[in-house]
């Protein structure tokens, strides 16, 4: 596409040039008016002249009849001006006046006409006048007008103002449609580079933005923001798969190292069968990394409501709760439930079940405050707000303040955790369906001890 | 009992035929959707096992093609799609029970068994089951062992009431989970053999013959010692 037609194309300059060719038709459209009120202004004046020239007739052919008249009219014919008179008898014979000649007919009507006329003066040529016509008695006519000289003058004036200035304004519309057009298209074309640019692998590359403002700068700079999440977000997804590939590294290495062990050397049939059964254990380990990580990636895409329904989270809680009681005692810990009835919200069961069940285990895992002391998990549910609260809290060491952003990341464990069995996903999890129900996930002192609080906002009719 | 397997993937379906076989069960296996929808509708299956992702013809639209024959065959769906949504997809498809690939082989044994138990449709339920001296009430929520009563929380009623009902049977983990307590998440401990050693404290501790039996490597299992 050559530059002209590119700019053509533009909508900048369609645009302008259609606002530009709006703006000349309506300053087309004021000078009709002005001309057409200067016209009429001029025809008003034109009938009064006429009118106090027929008044001073009219007293003239009082006092003197037909004669004074016509005298007085050949008298006032030779002065110049571009007053017009005539007086025919009845005939229709001229008698005096400078009007050389009408067409057939004009002195017929009586009252106001606009008609053509010669004048007496030698010339041939048609001019315009607007005369009264009076009809005397004895069959003359009276005709007195005025040359409407000036009006033509007028109108021709208006017609060629308005013939320059559309002119002027197609020539100052094609120059601004030009400018506006190179303005806006050059940077358009700069935000394409960079587009391009972006699109050929250079994520770091952003939309130039002027400064100045405007809607193209808007455009830039909300583009950009979008760029900016983007990169925010691919930078997570490689974290993430290459936290997986390490941490799937560990297991895979230990699954590897059982099987080989088993074959390195002859062994009897009870060590196969060993060697073997650890084999399925570490991949049922991996089975469970994958599942959990399914998991987290399906409650973080959010979109599938197959699994939404109407639950009590009090019953969720207390169901998931009574699960574990047996174990929590084995344990040596004392379990409190504490979940308020008819808390209802939608939901998916099995998720916030599994988000509960992560949160108590690893309050029984991490959550013992030592030999002799008060080992309690409490589990409960409660309306607080707008929200549905459901809290998980325990007496152990707690978690310190600068880690309780970095454990809700995949696969962190922190130091104290690391020597014990565990994926590092539990609290992934919980804040993946936390956040998929529109809700958070934070970590509270508990003085001493760790409390999980997990806020999900309940319907508005429940309140 | 007569078992037909859809699954397409060679090795899988060579591994389940001979693993069904050496349980004892009698084996058709179908590679493909059409073929197994043909052999299913033919009938006299006691379960089939039909894979999710099959070639032309998917196993969700197999099921719902027999189902709307009224075929009643017990289907279980064995498939790699295993999130909690999957699963419920494939039983609202009409299939009774779904396994997540991989899976363990006696986890398969054990719920392809218990789908075969079914009471067909319409059958009277038993309002008491028996089991040598160990009798459970369904309607009165009474257990009792030798005519001695054996107080039980409701949810180890539920689970005794499970495994009484699969008498005899293999029942998993995550059998019982799915059963008892409506879950079908992953526990992460062992909080089911904790609920198992407490139910079997009451019903087997004060008597010589324990009736409540861990199956290595595949879950528990009720039956009648003294017999």
């Amino acid at each position: 596409m050559t530059s002209l037609a590119k700019l053509f194309r533009a909508t900048a300059f369609r645009l302008t040039l259609a606002i530009l060719g709006l703006s000349a038709v309506g300053a087309g459209l004021v000078l009709g008016i002005v001309a057409w009120q200067v016209v009429k202004l001029v025809d008003e004046e034109t009938s009064q002249t006429i009118e106090a020239e027929a008044n001073g007739l009219a007293e003239q052919y009082e006092q003197g009849g037909i004669r004074k008249l016509g005298l007085v009219i050949e008298a006032r014919s030779r002065e110049p001006g571009a007053t017009l008179y005539l007086l025919t008898n009845a005939a229709g014979e001229p008698l005096a006046g400078n009007i050389g000649q009408l067409p057939a007919g004009a002195l017929d009507k009586v009252g106001f006409i606009d008609t053509p006329y010669q004048a007496l003066d030698g010339t041939t040529h048609d001019r315009r006048a607007l005369a009264r016509i009076f009809a005397l008695p004895s069959g003359f006519h009276l005709l007195v007008g005025h040359d409407l000289g000036d009006r033509a003058r007028i109108g021709a004036v208006m017609v060629k103002a308005m013939a320059v200035s559309l002119i002027f304004f197609a020539g100052l519309a094609a120059l601004g449609a030009l400018f506006v057009a190179r303005r806006v298209l050059s940077r358009i074309d700069a935000m394409n580079s960079s587009a391009h640019a972006i699109m050929a692998g250079d994520l770091a590359q952003r939309l130039p933005v002027s400064g100045s403002g405007d809607e193209l700068d808007r455009l830039a700079l909300g583009l950009n923001q979008m760029l900016a999440r983007i990169g925010d977000l691919m930078a997570g997804l490689r974290e993430v798969s290459d936290n997986i590939a390490h941490d799937l590294r560990t297991p895979l290495t230990r699954l590897r190292n059982h099987a080989e062990e088993a074959l390195r050397a002859d062994r009897e049939k009870p060590e196969y069968k060993i060697a073997l059964e650890r084999t399925i254990e570490e991949s049922d380990g991996l089975i469970r990394i994958f599942d959990a990580l399914l998991m987290i990636a399906r409650a973080e895409a959010g979109a599938d409501r197959a699994g939404m329904s109407e639950i009590d989270v009090g019953a969720v809680v207390s169901g998931v709760a009574e699960l574990y009681e047996p174990v929590v005692e084995e344990k040596g810990f004392h379990l409190t439930i504490d979940a308020a009835p008819g808390l209802k919200l939608i939901g998916n069961r099995e998720l916030i079940g599994q988000a509960i069940a992560n949160l108590i285990d690893n309050a029984l895992k991490y959550g013992a405050a030592g030999v002799g002391s008060n080992n309690e998990v409490i589990v409960a549910a409660r309306r607080e707000g707008a929200d549905v609260m459901i809290e998980v809290a325990d007496h152990g060491p707690g978690v310190a303040d600068a880690d309780r952003a970095r454990v809700f990341d995949r696969f962190v464990r922190l130091e104290s955790a690391r020597s014990r069995p565990g994926s590092g996903l539990g609290l992934s999890l919980a804040a993946a369906v936390a956040r998929m129900h529109g809700g958070t996930v934070r970590l509270e002192d508990n003085a001493p001890g760790l409390r999980v609080l997990v806020a999900l906002p309940a319907p508005k009719a429940n309140a | 009992m007569r078992i037909l397997i859809i699954e397409d993937d060679r090795d899988a379906a060579a591994y389940l035929v001979k693993a069904f076989r050496e349980a004892g069960h009698i084996i058709d296996h179908a590679a493909d959707g059409l073929t197994g929808y043909d052999l299913a509708h033919e009938g006299g299956y006691d379960v089939a096992i039909v894979d999710r992702m099959l070639p032309k013809m998917d196993g969700l639209s197999l099921i719902g093609a027999l189902r709307a024959q009224k075929n009643e065959t017990p289907v279980l769906i064995l498939s790699a799609l295993g999130q909690v949504d999957d699963r419920v997809k494939g039983l609202r498809a009409g299939g009774d029970d779904y396994l997540a690939k991989p899976y363990a082989f006696s986890e398969l044994l054990a719920r392809v068994e218990a789908l075969a138990r079914r009471r067909p449709k319409g059958a009277p339920e038993e309002t008491v089951y028996r089991l040598g001296d160990l009798m459970l009430d369904r309607l009165s929520h009474k257990v009792t062992r030798a005519g001695e009563e054996i107080v039980l929380q409701p949810r180890e009623f539920r689970l005794l009431e499970y495994l009484m009902q699969n008498a005899g049977k293999v029942v998993t983990r995550t059998m019982l989970l799915e059963h008892v307590w409506d879950y079908h998440f992953d526990p992460q401990t062992n909080v089911i053999d904790v609920h198992v050693s407490r139910l079997r404290a009451k019903i087997d501790r004060d008597f010589d013959a324990p009736m409540l039996q861990t199956v290595r490597g595949s879950g528990y299992m009720i039956r009648d010692v003294a017999r």
